[in-house]
């Protein structure tokens, strides 16, 4: 099954009181099915603008997304979401929220049943069940979105820093998880994260992108095997040489911020 | 301090007003007539609940019996007019509210209409619910629907635009239709907003009520008020009174525990 993604000469802006904010300038970027490709870039240089738009909430102002080979006009379920602020349903208990998309896909009930408390039990969350997101912590919540988009079983995944808010050990065990998901499975990962080590670890390929205007800087392939192991000499050469790019955007971002700051 | 002693204060100073309203009437500072002493009140308020008629088991069940005092009617009769009216107001309220929160060309259609109609006051409209409807139950179920009508309304309109955006993005992304939309997210997430406006709607319901029973029946705690005037029955006219008050307590209870039911995965709720 082909679930590429294309996205070709986009760009996308947005009018401000304070004037036009160019997010994403000329972005273009071929995906392959199953592949496995990480964002990597500082705060505000349009990540979450790019998967928004792969997603389909909020299209490009110029250029063009495919998602195997048509072109994107609107969020579906091919490709499943995980967003940056979780997005959890607070009406709604662990077990509901996570088999919402199943019930919307009208499977009996005994199927999303089981679907569910699989997903849980995988995420750690069965004792979770009944509890309603407000009684989560930050960590639990990120999971439950995790375990929702999974029980959509789709094709392509967005994933908006899913383990930002996740401590060191769980985030190893769901990346590890992620990675057997994936290779097994065979979808296609557009994966944004802040993350140096966690980019290295998961990626095929990691793309680095700038600060206003939002840009690719550099697209590398990673072709170490996996399982990687972090202590490695090449580990550590890629993570050198992606923190100097990273640093040196990460310096215009904060220019930027002192600046807008100062002007305020 | 912890809970339980706070009540206990709360308590004590009911008391203390109790305390001192009877002293003023003892040292004769006040016309018993202008202001009578709670224990003529009590009294009263007891003749005034209490069965009129001795145990007849021919005429009927004890129950029936025991339920067939004057206070124990009038307040059925408030109660029946105060809820069929909220119904009556809540039901074209909420489908109404939810339409015009969601669509914005309903919204701009129906707005301009509503604002003109929200400042009047239910009470404004009682020579014309006269005039339709006659007198009786239906112009006071008329006036108290229209009391609870716009709370819930305005209410209802602002929770629906007030759904946060992700929750829509999200169940777009898991493949929700509209209908599927409106039902399962839409509606949930407005819901602190719909209760917040039936308590109030009730509120002026129960406000409305009393208003409404002074003109437009003969029966009812309202009515009752009023009729213990004309005879200048103080203690009755007062009695009348704390049972409107102990009442609209209750209802403001069974609302909130609704609220606590509805809302127990809300955020910020104190249980
Ligand atoms: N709706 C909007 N209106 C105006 N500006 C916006 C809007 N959404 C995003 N932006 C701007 O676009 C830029 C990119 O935002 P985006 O959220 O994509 O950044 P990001 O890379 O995901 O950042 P972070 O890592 O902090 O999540 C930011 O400068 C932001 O201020
Ligand atoms: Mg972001």
């Amino acid at each position: 099954m082909d679930s590429s993604i294309v996205i070709s000469g986009v760009n996308k802006t947005f009018p401000t009181p304070h004037g036009v904010v160019v997010a994403l300038q000329d972005i273009n970027l071929e995906i392959r099915t199953g592949e496995f490709v990480c964002l990597l870039g500082p705060s505000g240089c349009g990540k979450s603008t790019l998967l928004n738009a792969v997603a389909g909430f909020s299209l490009p102002s110029q250029g063009l997304i495919k998602v195997n080979g048509q072109a994107v006009t609107q969020p579906g379920p091919d490709r499943g979401m995980v967003f940056q602020e979780y997005a959890l349903f607070p009406w709604m208990t662990v077990a509901q929220n996570v088999g919402f998309g199943l019930e919307i896909k009208k499977l009996p009930k005994a199927d999303i049943r089981s679907r569910v408390d699989a997903l849980l039990k995988l995420l750690k969350l069965s004792e979770f069940a009944e509890r309603f997101p407000r009684d989560l912590s930050g960590g639990m919540r990120q999971r439950v979105a995790i375990a929702r988009i999974l029980a959509l079983d789709s094709p392509i995944l967005l994933m908006d820093e899913p383990f930002g808010a996740l401590d060191a050990l769980t985030r190893r065990s769901l990346q590890d998880e992620l990675l057997r998901i994936w290779s097994e499975l065979g979808k296609t990962v557009l994966f944004v994260t802040h993350s140096i080590e966690e980019s290295i670890f998961l990626a095929d390929r990691i793309v680095v992108m700038t600060y206003r205007p939002g840009t690719i800087k550099q697209d590398i392939r990673v072709t170490l095997p996996r399982p990687r192991d972090s202590a490695s000499p090449e580990f550590n050469g890629l993570k050198r040489e992606l923190s100097e790019l990273v640093s040196s955007e990460q310096a215009r971002h904060e220019d930027a911020e002192r600046r807008a700051l100062t002007t305020d | 301090m912890t809970e339980g002693s706070q009540r206990f204060k709360g308590v004590l100073l009911i008391l203390a007003i109790l305390a001192l309203w009877e002293a003023v009437g003892l040292l004769g500072w006040v016309n018993a007539k202008v202001l009578p002493p709670p224990h003529a009140v009590a009294i009263k308020w007891w003749e005034y609940l209490a069965p009129q008629q001795p145990y007849d088991p021919d005429s009927g069940s004890r129950l029936a019996w025991l339920l067939s005092g004057e206070l124990i009617q009038d307040a059925m009769g408030s109660l029946y007019r105060v809820l069929a009216g909220f119904i009556v107001g809540t039901l074209l309220a909420l489908p109404m509210g939810l339409l015009m929160g969601a669509s914005r060309q309903v919204y701009q259609l129906c707005n301009p209409l509503l604002q003109i109609l929200r400042p009047i006051p239910p009470i404004a409209y009682i020579p014309l619910s006269i005039l339709w409807f006659g007198l009786g139950n239906p112009p006071a179920i008329f006036l108290i629907a229209i009391g609870a009508f716009f709370p819930v309304l305005m209410n209802t309109i602002a929770g629906v635009r007030a759904v946060d955006g992700i929750f829509l993005r999200a169940a777009r992304n898991l493949g929700a239709s509209r209908s599927t939309i409106f039902l399962r997210v839409i509606l949930p997430a407005s819901t602190p907003y719909i209760l917040t406006g039936m308590r109030i709607g009730i509120g002026t319901a129960f406000i409305v009520v009393i208003v409404a029973e002074m003109i437009a029946v003969n029966n009812g705690l309202g009515f009752r008020i009023l009729e213990a005037r004309e005879y200048f029955w103080s203690d009755k006219i007062i009695a009348g009174m704390l049972t409107i008050g102990l009442i609209g307590l209750a209802i403001d209870q069974a609302m909130s525990l609704l609220n606590n039911h509805l809302l127990r995965w809300h955020r910020g709720l104190e249980h």
